[in-house]
Formats: structure tokens, C-alpha cells, sequence
């Protein structure tokens, strides 16, 4: 078989608890942009038990086709029969690219159907673009924490696969009377040495929102000091309709939480306006913020790296700045309430 | 029980800088480290070696000065320690280095691998999965915690929003998050040990079983076609304010871009 016999643009699209991972409907968007390109269409894969009903949504963010496997064995994630079931899939319809988001699902999915289909995979692409001359696809992803930009390329190898970071590709405008062609799929499931047991969830709870959905962001860094001056980024979130995010320093130092967390390691997020507040700016730290709109800085190190990120840069005290802010914003809504 | 820890030699990336003139990297005088994630997995391997007895062996695939990374290992106390090295496994990208250590550890006898969910150079997390498959094995990723009851390993396996508690049967493998453990140090006894009396069993080409057209550039489905140093935007502006002047400041700015 030659590789022009694979057709089509296909994604995983990721779903827990029956709902649909925000990623799973980015790379949709940004899947029907590369089948325009491929002149294909782009397929949803979606894996669970009891999904069938989730493909309408698929094809209101722009799915043209939506491939489901519905099965018992689908229900908590586990590495072989999601493996399975996708590989099975890529030898029934042979696709020439496949996307899957950069989740903690994702990225042992993929790499596992990578080796079973002897095809090359590229982790966390933040853009993919198909090649004009040859119509293969280019994906550029940051190496070495950040600092250097690569672009790969799969040229002899089928599917291309990609993961995709969270928050870093745009959803399609959503139309929910789009209605997607649906295939149900059935690879077969047998037990083998390769199953694995859950015997527990654990779900964190939280009534936060996802630092990844909101406006404006407060971040603090190793700078704020200590978990209780957390207290005054808060207020200052509060009043500006924010949500507060962390460095990984915080993190570790067991001020926030993970989910809090911006970075390479944590979130990608592109907020309207990201105040980094005692945050030096490491690499790792700028690779998941720097595409906010508006960056405000407040450190005390005029040399920290995150000056030269910043639109706007305050080199000063934070622990007197933050309040003062927080103060005067209340007095600007009180103002505006009168 | 046998446990092998797979484990990469990095740069520091800390502690990498770009060269400002011609936007590359700045290798010389980089300190190379064990992977960090690797090295949480290492940690989870010698504690039990501690609590249960096992025989601890790590293995990298690099080129000769990779020694290091096994000698530190060793001397945190791994048993035995493996070096992958030969020109013809140069270039190779996850795939192409996934198939060259499964061949080593086909060599090898183990019920539990453990290696880092992913490298601070590479960030791609596939190794792991991919040796897994190559050795038709199951695997659990990204764990916080490594737990053996009789032939099961018990994995606790973090997702965003909760966690899992995995049962597998061994042989299996498992990539380690760094936070799961603060890795021990070297004892100076164990310094003496891994330099003087352990010994480093080096692999090359010949020694492993299999085909020419898997390993290397040559075994690599993706190619880099370009790389580049970052585009970097043009700095904004930088003030230094007392507090109050710093509150209006932003107001302002705020305002200006319609914030508020």
C-alpha cells in the first residue's frame, strides 16, 4: 500500500465522565483548517461507554464524521484497549494525520498506537501547518524547556501524529445544527497480559474555574513569600472577575495547587491580561503565558526575566502594590456604581 | 524482584541560555544531570530494593560520557549498570530509541521498568510507552506513587482533575513523576562503589538484535526539518513606582487597553 492510499484528517477526541476535553474540540478546528488544506475531511474518534449521544457535539465544533466506540471496557482510561481501538482504527480507514491532545491521556495514548503502527509522533505541537510543495505536515513544537523552536516532519511514515498543547489552537465558531456522519465501531475486545485494573477514582475537588477558561489571571510566584499572602492575590482577582494561577515554585512550595499551575509542565493559558506577580519568568514559566494579551509584571528584580515579556513592567514591591491595586479598584467600581 | 530504571543524561536546562547574538544554544559549561523525572524513579526503585529486596539495574542509551549518569547511580545504590552507546543509534528520535533499549532489555531479566514520564530536553513523555509495546508489556504512566504486593504493582496515576489507583501484573512498566519522591544522595562509600568495585556493562551495535533500518536517523519516522530560536516579542515598558503610583499606573493601562 503507498502512503497517497491514507486519506483524511483524524482526532481524538478525548472524553472523561462523558464530557468532552476543550482540546478535543480545538484540534477539531484546527483539523478541518488542515483537511481545507489536504482537501479531506476530518474525523472524531471517541472512545467510552455510553458516548454515542457526545457526537452532535462533535459536529457542531465542526466535525465532518464522527467514528464511535462504545464499549464497557471504555469506561475508566486504561493505555491497551484505548490503544487497541484506535490502532484498529487507523488500519480500517488508514488516515494520513492523526491529532491528539497533550493530556495526561493523550500522552501515553499516543506514543503507545505510535509504536504499535511503527509511525513517528511529534509531543506537544503548537502549530501545525501542511507543506504547500509536498502536502505533508510540519509541526513545530518548543525543545529545550522553550528556548528553541523545532519543526518535524513525518515524510515517510503514515499517519503523521501529532499531540496538540491544551489552549494553544482555536475551537471553530460552534453550530449546533451541523449533524456529522456517525460509524460505529467495534474493534473486538479481548483480555490480555497488557490490562490493567482500576480499583479506585479519586477526583480532586474543586470549585475553581479552569485557570484555561478565564479573562484575567493573577499569578504569584516564589516572590509572594508564603501560602497566606496567596490572600491578597485573591482579593485582587476578585475584584477585577479573575481567576488567581501559580508558577511551578509556588506549586512545589505548597502554596497553590497543581491545577493552578502555568507553565510547561502545567497549563498553557492566554488570558486578556495575565498579571505575573513575583514571578522571575523562567522559560518554562513563559512557554504557558506569553500569548496573553496583556502581560503586567510586578517583581522586584528589574533584571527577571519576565520584564522582557511584559507589556507593562512595575519593578517594585508586591506585598505593598497588590493591596494598594486591590484598594484602588474597589474604589473605581464604587465610583462607577454611583 | 528485578528492576531496571531507564535513565537519560541532561543538560541542566535551568541552566541553559541562548547565545544573544546568534540565537543558539550555549552547551559549554552546562552541567549534565540525571533527568529528574528518572531520577524520582531511580528513588522509587532503591526504596524498594529497601523495603522489599530487588536487584537494581539502570540503563542509559547515550554516547560514552554518559558513564556519568550510571556512576551516580550507582553510587545512590543501583546494583548494576547498563551503556548503550555506539555511533549507529546516533540521531535517532523517540521511535528509533525506544526499539534500541527494548533490544537491550530483551538481554536483560525484569519484572518491574521504571522510567521518567519525560526528559526537561526532549519534554515528549513517548519512551516509555514505546519500550512498553516494543516488549509487549503493560504500561502506567505519569505515577505518583509506586506500591508492589506480591506479582502486582499498585500505581497511583495522576490526571489533571483526580487520580487512579492502577493494579498491573508485572512485567509491566511505569514512568515516574518527579514529585512523587525526593531522590537520596550519594554516600561517599557508595561513591567508592560505583567507581572502584562496580562496573558499567557497555552495549554497542553489535551486541543488540535488531535491524538496521530501526534504529538511528535511519529508524526515525520524524526528521527535524528546521529549528530556531524562539521569535521574541519587543519588550514592553518598565517602570519602578511606589505602591500608590503603581496602582494607578496599571489602572491606567487598563483602562487604556479597555480592561476596565
Amino acid at each position: 500500500m503507498s502512503l497517497q492510499d491514507y486519506k483524511g484528517v483524524f482526532v481524538f477526541a478525548q472524553q472523561v465522565d462523558g464530557v468532552i476535553n476543550g482540546v478535543s474540540f480545538e484540534l477539531i478546528g484546527k483539523g478541518k483548517e488542515l483537511a481545507a488544506d489536504l482537501g479531506t475531511e476530518v474525523t472524531a474518534v471517541i472512545l467510552g461507554d455510553g458516548v454515542k449521544s457526545l457526537a452532535d457535539e462533535l459536529a457542531a465544533y465542526g466535525a465532518d464524521k464522527v467514528i464511535v466506540v462504545d464499549d464497557p471496557v471504555l469506561k475508566e482510561y486504561t493505555t491497551e484497549p484505548y490503544t487497541h481501538a484506535i490502532h484498529k482504527i487507523i488500519e480500517k480507514h488508514k488516515p494520513e494525520v492523526f491529532l491528539y491532545g497533550a493530556t495526561a491521556i493523550g500522552r501515553d495514548l499516543a506514543p503507545r498506537v505510535s509504536a504499535r503502527a511503527t509511525t513517528g509522533l511529534t509531543a506537544d505541537c503548537t502549530k501545525l501547518e501542511v507543506d504547500p510543495d509536498n502536502k505533508k505536515l510540519r509541526m513545530t513544537r518548543p525543545a529545550f524547556g522553550g528556548n528553541i523552536m523545532a519543526t518535524i516532519i513525518c515524510p515517510d511514515h503514515t499517519p503523521q501524529m501529532a499531540t496538540v498543547r491544551p489552549g494553544v489552537m482555536k475551537k471553530a465558531a460552534k453550530n449546533p445544527s451541523a449533524k456529522a456522519n456517525v460509524e460505529e465501531f467495534h474493534p473486538g475486545f479481548e483480555k490480555n497480559n497488557k490490562y490493567v485494573e482500576v480499583t479506585e477514582v479519586i477526583k480532586k475537588v474543586s470549585d475553581k474555574v479552569d485557570i484555561m477558561d478565564a479573562k484575567i489571571l493573577v499569578s504569584g510566584g516564589r516572590g509572594v513569600g508564603a501560602k497566606e499572602n496567596f490572600k491578597m492575590l485573591e482579593e485582587l482577582a476578585e475584584v477585577l472577575g479573575g481567576e488567581v494561577s501559580s508558577s511551578r515554585a509556588s506549586v512545589d512550595a505548597g502554596w497553590t495547587e497543581k491545577e493552578q499551575q502555568v507553565g510547561q509542565t502545567g497549563k498553557t493559558v492566554r488570558p486578556n491580561v495575565y498579571f505575573a506577580i513575583g514571578i522571575s519568568g523562567a522559560i518554562q514559566h513563559l512557554a504557558g503565558m506569553e500569548e496573553s494579551d496583556i502581560i503586567i509584571a510586578i517583581n522586584k528584580d528589574e533584571y527577571a526575566p519576565i520584564f522582557d515579556v511584559a507589556d507593562f513592567g512595575i519593578v517594585g514591591d508586591l506585598h505593598k502594590i497588590v493591596p494598594a491595586l486591590t484598594q484602588k479598584l474597589k474604589e473605581e467600581r464604587a465610583k462607577r456604581d454611583a | 524482584m528485578k528492576i531496571i530504571v531507564c535513565i537519560k543524561q541532561v543538560p541542566d536546562t535551568n541552566e541553559v541560555k541562548l547565545d544573544p547574538v546568534t540565537g543558539t544554544l550555549i552547551r559549554d559549561g552546562v552541567p549534565s544531570i540525571i533527568n529528574p523525572d528518572d531520577k524520582a524513579g531511580l528513588e522509587a526503585a532503591l526504596s524498594l530494593k529497601d523495603s522489599l529486596g530487588a536487584e537494581v539495574s539502570v540503563i542509559t542509551m547515550g554516547p560514552p560520557q554518559a558513564d556519568a549518569v550510571l556512576r551516580e547511580a550507582m553510587a545512590m545504590g543501583a546494583d548494576n549498570a547498563y551503556l548503550v552507546t555506539d555511533r549507529a543509534f546516533g540521531g535517532a528520535d523517540t521511535l528509533a530509541t525506544s526499539t534500541t533499549l527494548a533490544a537491550a532489555l530483551r538481554k536483560m531479566e525484569y519484572d518491574l521498568i521504571i522510567t521518567g514520564r519525560q526528559a526537561i530536553d526532549g519534554d515528549t513523555a513517548q519512551v516509555g510507552p514505546q519500550i512498553s509495546e516494543h516488549l509487549d508489556i503493560p504500561n502506567v504512566s505519569y505515577a505518583e506513587d509506586i506500591k508492589v504486593e506480591g506479582n502486582t504493582v499498585i500505581v497511583k496515576r495522576q490526571y489533571e482533575d483526580r487520580y487512579h489507583t492502577v493494579k498491573v501484573q508485572m512485567p509491566c512498566l511505569v514512568t515516574a513523576l518527579g514529585e512523587m519522591n525526593t531522590p537520596r544522595y550519594m554516600t561517599p562509600g557508595g561513591i567508592n562503589d560505583a567507581y572502584k568495585v562496580k562496573k558499567v556493562t557497555v552495549w554497542g551495535r553489535s551486541d543488540l538484535e535488531v535491524a538496521d533500518g530501526e534504529i538511528g536517523l535511519k529508524g526515525s519516522p520524524t526528521k527535524v526539518a528546521q529549528s530556531f530560536p524562539k521569535s521574541v516579542k519587543p519588550a514592553g515598558q518598565k517602570v519602578t513606582l511606589d505602591a500608590d503610583e503603581a496602582a494607578d499606573y496599571i489602572i491606567e493601562k487598563l483602562k487604556e487597553k479597555y480592561v476596565l
